[in-house]
């Protein structure tokens, strides 16, 4: 969200925009498996965005009579414990595995970008306290303090999406915070202040937009985290509650069914591990493609 | 030395404080109170003397230096649901957690570096390639998903190990029956370890080997083998080490998950536990023993790499 508002200011700011994105895309083009990836999720998440126009199925209808169906050409996937439609379900659970992703990725690149710019453009004694902050986060254990919030506030998808999202930003803070170290020291930036500009300016119109593909790759495999949270949450029964489905719900659920039908929980593990593999590769892909330099994690 | 020493222990003083300060005051900012009040049978007045009893009744920050001072003179207050002491909940949990991810570090990194020294001495060789495969595999499997799998095919399938728990149920302590209860817990972590570390010690041998030394090393004439072993991996472990430091986090998340998987008692399961019937007492013993866990180790992580690295000087 924030990524892209900067971009474009980037563009008007009179970048040469257009040959960066450019190269960059032919060089990601060459990669294949970050293509291939790249497709993959293109297709997963067009899939969620159509999700309640294409489902075969009524996702949460109940049909006791046909109970673990085995595939068929009725049930592509057979259907789970209480005859509802598996491929339905997978469908649908697309949005809310693919949200809580997304969202929290997006809660946590803007407080990243917020405290790394500000702690590496000012630097001093607001960088080291932010500095310390950030350190002092990362070594609390993230899942730790995730598990503890959603099991007293309940979990409803904003209370997870919020929680990952403002335990998660540290890695993002710590990349742009470098990044804006290095071209604070531009001459682009001493011209802008002889120009006038504030601080303020200098930093989100001209320094900022340069960190966006450090912001674009850290995002990118922090989704792939907050995925398997979710997954993680839902294994203890706190994440996305049933009825509505999430491939992390389905595939906690499935275990109690693991003789009845051994099937059902390898479709929703496939997904999430086949999603979370494409957003590493797409991420690493990226890091190439966007700067030769690799940013470290 | 002993000025920095005594400017960490500050430091992690604080930060602990800072959780603290933030668990309590979430965890009462939670709708609902404790489970315990919530019960059907107990009269408004018994749980309004209840309430009285256990102090909830007191503006938040006199509950938190109460709570803080007691905590000062070691104790940690009585869980709400069985009754028993924190302290002594705690002890008959941490252990557990610590043997299980203690011995998963230990088997990771034996397993580790020796697997990221052969990829990065045969780069883009076959193994590389599966190592690399491996371990992007390895960051992507959901942790309970992989201890299903491994429950499955060893517990059910092959009937070769235990699907759970810590001993046998009704027999005594045994070490052997101990182990063959660690195996899958530990496999789990190391599986997931594996991934960070080898890739970890494959960059920084990579690195190492580029350097100076290395090639006078070979000048001289010293076995291939003694260059690596000696030369090579002596200073490429000690970027590796100071993983560590980021990993002890993780490595408690990682346990919790696989202690709810392998029903391990540990203290992710007590933290699970605690927070669902929002026992206070107990969820606010779990913080602070994870921040000191965490806290003290990443402090005996750096004083290791200063100690492995004579160039980094502490100050």
């Amino acid at each position: 969200m924030a990524g892209a508002r900067v971009e474009t200011i980037g563009l008007a700011a009179g970048r040469p925009a257009p040959s960066f994105w450019a190269e960059a895309w032919g060089r990601f083009r060459s990669n294949r498996v970050a293509l291939l990836s790249a497709v993959f999720l293109l297709v997963i998440h067009v899939v969620a965005l159509a999700a309640p126009f294409i489902t075969p199925y009524d996702p949460n209808a109940v049909d006791i009579t046909s109970i673990h169906a085995r595939p068929s050409a009725e049930h592509l996937l057979g259907t789970d414990e209480n005859g509802r439609d598996v491929l339905s379900r997978l469908i649908i659970g697309s949005q809310a595995t693919l949200s809580v992703g997304l969202l929290s990725m997006a809660i946590a690149v803007v407080i990243g970008a917020l405290v790394g710019g500000i702690s590496g453009y000012l630097g001093g004694a607001v960088d080291s306290v932010l500095m310390r902050f950030t350190d002092g986060m990362m070594s609390i254990p993230n899942f730790f303090l995730v598990l503890v919030v959603v099991a007293v506030f309940g979990s409803r998808l904003e209370n997870i999406v919020l929680t990952i999202g403002l335990t998660s930003w540290m890695l993002v803070a710590r990349v742009v915070r470098g990044e804006v170290l290095r071209y604070r020291e531009y001459d682009f930036v001493l011209a802008a202040r002889a120009l006038g500009a504030t601080g303020r300016r200098i930093l989100f119109f001209h320094i900022m937009p340069h960190t966006v593909p450090a912001i674009i790759v850290s995002a990118t495999l922090g989704v792939a985290t907050a995925i398997l949270v979710e997954s993680a949450l839902s294994y203890l029964g706190l994440g996305i509650q049933p009825p509505q489905a999430s491939w992390g719900n389905m595939l906690s659920n499935s275990q109690a069914y693991l003789f009845q039908n051994p099937l059902l929980p390898v479709y929703p593990g496939m997904l999430i591990f086949l999603t979370v593999l494409a957003y590493n590769f797409v991420g690493d892909g990226l890091r190439d493609a966007l700067d030769p330099r690799t940013y470290t994690d | 030395m002993v000025a920095y020493l005594v400017r960490r222990i500050l430091e992690a003083a604080v930060l602990v404080f800072i959780v603290t300060v933030v668990a309590f005051f979430l965890i009462h900012a939670a709708p609902g109170g404790p489970a315990l009040l919530s019960n059907p049978e107990l009269s408004r007045e018994q749980i309004q003397q209840m309430r009285q009893t256990l102090g909830l009744e007191d503006p938040l920050p006199v509950q938190y230096l109460r709570w803080l001072s007691n905590v000062l003179r070691g104790n940690l207050g009585v869980s709400y649901s069985t009754v028993e002491p924190v302290t002594a909940l705690i002890a008959s949990r941490l252990p557990n957690t610590l043997m299980l991810s203690g011995l998963a570090l230990l088997l990771s990194f034996a397993v580790a570096v020796p697997l990221g020294v052969i990829s990065a001495l045969r780069r883009n060789s076959a193994l590389d390639r599966l190592v690399t495969g491996f371990s992007f595999v390895g960051t992507a499997v959901p942790v309970f998903w992989l201890g299903i799998v491994l429950i499955l095919v060893f517990a059910v399938q092959l009937r070769l190990l235990p699907a759970g728990g810590m001993f046998t149920p009704g027999s005594s302590f045994s070490l052997p029956d101990r182990l063959r209860h660690l195996v899958l817990p530990t496999m789990v972590l190391v599986v997931l370890n594996l991934a960070a570390f080898t890739r970890y010690t494959r960059s920084a041998m990579i690195t190492v080997l580029a350097e100076d030394y290395i090639r006078t090393a070979r000048a001289k004439g010293l076995a291939e083998m003694r260059v690596i072993a000696g030369h090579a991996l002596k200073n490429a472990l000690i970027p590796v080490v100071s993983v560590l430091g980021v990993y002890i986090p993780r490595a408690v998340s990682g346990a919790a998950i696989t202690e709810a998987v392998f029903a391990w008692p540990g203290m992710g399961q007590l933290a699970v536990q605690a927070a669902s019937t929002r026992d206070y007492p107990v969820v606010l013993g779990v913080t602070l023993t994870v921040a000191l866990v965490v806290v003290l180790s990443s402090l005996l992580t750096d004083l290791a790499y200063a100690y492995l690295d004579p160039r980094i000087r502490l100050g």
